[in-house]
């Protein structure tokens, strides 16, 4: 982790009609840090982590990313998005592509790569998450856990310089969670830079640098794990975390 | 059966099923590839493109099939000199062609805009997630998925068009109806066999193709 920031919101405002979703939220990640974002649901943490690579616009406030502000639709967005991996709650596999075509899709066609190149890439992806043997069927013949580990082989198979995750696991059977925070765990020790939204709070005591707490569309607390779910400050934190843990 | 024992009759039948299945494959060909266009027309961020979409649907979905093809002959071709080929029988078949096409891609526009429904919008954000324009976006992942939830009613589509297909007579072509009333005239003996027959014709072409978008629709369904 270094002190350079990759991804800084500033002064971020979203309102969903009447419902502010994002209420002035400011927030820096450094290069190969891992933000781990909890907070009850509807607290605006998705929308968070939404908003990076812009599949979420906002209303207010700046986003940049690598030194260069969030551009608009377009070409240039396209490229951005290119470089921010995008892990989601539902996998969104291409469904009527087989495995390796879903993670070889993105650098044959966004990056035009040579598919001989990328199919060794892909591969080698599939591999490391445990997927290999499975590259020639189609997303709907794995199991979530599975699919999910697919999405991530398919995000980094972009070479990104940071990954989101939007409650990565919340779709998944408890059997298959393990196997999917094992790879982010692993990522996060290679160094990837990760903004993870999730309610795996031992996902976020053991991997994360640094856990952001949010409520209401405002980012409430930010403090590294340890320190946190020792000591939370606010009140609301200090709710949230007596739901959860005490179960 | 006598009539169709006549070489010359026979002509005349198999000459009117001809101009029907080419005037099928031209207006086939034509309004798939104009449909397509049209849906991606219509689902795009360009307010420009998504009304002349929504126009064109419209437009042809709601005018008589023979106002159109009348249009094209007596507009097009008599009033604005639209000539598409020396041939009589060609210019008519053409003109025809171009009226079964831009009507026909109305329904198909709008079939293929359904299977776009179908596809969940995770697809599409997956998509633009690693970096894909929404060109890349629509062609490569949601038209393909969309295109085979619509299978079934495309060929529906397809089946109206070939029956639709013998408006086209009434521009002059001697397609299979203006057959069926020439053979009429000439045998007026035999009108039930005669229609019959052609009737059977259609039924013959048209019942199997029906099954087989069936059994298409299911072999190509995406798996979800």
């Amino acid at each position: 982790m270094s002190d350079e920031a990759l991804i800084v919101l500033d002064k971020v405002n979203k309102w969903f009609g009447p419902l502010h979703v994002l209420d002035n939220v400011s927030l820096s990640v450094a290069k190969g840090e891992v933000v781990v974002v909890i907070g009850p649901s509807g607290s605006g943490k998705s929308t968070l982590c939404r908003s990076i690579n812009r599949l979420e616009p906002i209303n207010d406030g700046t986003i940049t990313f690598d030194g260069q502000p969030l551009p608009a639709e377009g070409r240039p967005l396209a490229r951005l998005r290119s470089e921010v991996g995008m892990v989601f709650q539902s996998f969104n596999l291409f469904a009527h592509k087989t495995i390796l075509q879903n993670v070889m899709l993105g650098p044959t066609k966004v990056r035009k790569e040579k598919p001989a190149v990328v199919r060794d890439r892909a591969m080698s992806l599939l591999d490391r998450v445990g997927i290999g043997n499975q590259a020639e069927k189609y997303p709907a013949q794995l199991s979530g856990g599975q699919q999910q580990r697919v999405a991530i082989a398919r995000a980094l198979a972009m070479q990104p310089k940071a990954m989101l995750f939007d409650e990565p696991t919340s779709a998944l059977d408890p059997e298959m969670v393990g196997e999917v925070l094992e790879v982010m765990t692993s990522l996060a020790k290679e160094g990837m830079t990760m903004v993870v939204v999730t309610h795996e709070m031992g996902f976020a005591r053991h991997a994360a640098n640094r856990v952001v707490f949010m409520a209401d569309g405002q980012l409430v607390e930010s403090a590294p794990p340890a320190e946190f779910f020792a000591n939370p400050k606010s009140d609301r934190a200090k709710d949230f975390l007596s739901k959860i843990l005490t179960h | 059966m006598d009539v169709f024992s006549d070489a010359l009759n026979r002509d005349v039948y198999l000459t009117g099923f001809l101009w029907i299945l080419k005037l099928t494959l031209a207006g086939g060909v034509g309004a798939l590839v104009l449909g397509v266009l049209l849906a991606a027309m219509r689902v795009s961020p360009v307010p420009v493109l998504r009304g002349f979409g929504t126009a064109w649907v419209n437009t042809f979905r709601n005018t008589p099939l023979t106002l159109i093809i009348f249009f094209c002959y007596f507009g097009l071709f008599s009033t604005l000199g639209l000539s598409l080929s020396d041939d009589i029988n060609l210019n008519n078949f053409w003109l025809g062609a171009i009226g079964l096409a831009v009507y026909t891609a109305a329904f198909v526009c709008e079939a293929i805009r359904s299977g776009i429904n179908t596809v969940p919008a995770g697809q599409a954000e997956a998509a633009r997630a690693i970096g894909m324009t929404f060109r890349q976006t629509l062609t490569i992942v949601i038209l393909p998925q969309a295109g085979r939830a619509v299978i079934a009613p495309l060929g529906s589509i397809l089946i109206a068009l070939c029956k639709n297909s013998t408006i086209v007579g009434t521009i002059g072509l001697m397609e299979s109806s203006n057959a069926m009333k020439e053979l009429i005239n000439a045998n007026g003996d035999a009108v039930i066999p005669i229609f019959l027959v052609f009737a059977g014709t259609f039924a013959l072409f048209l019942i199997p193709t029906g099954y087989a978008f069936g059994w298409l629709a299911n072999r190509l369904a995406v798996k979800r």
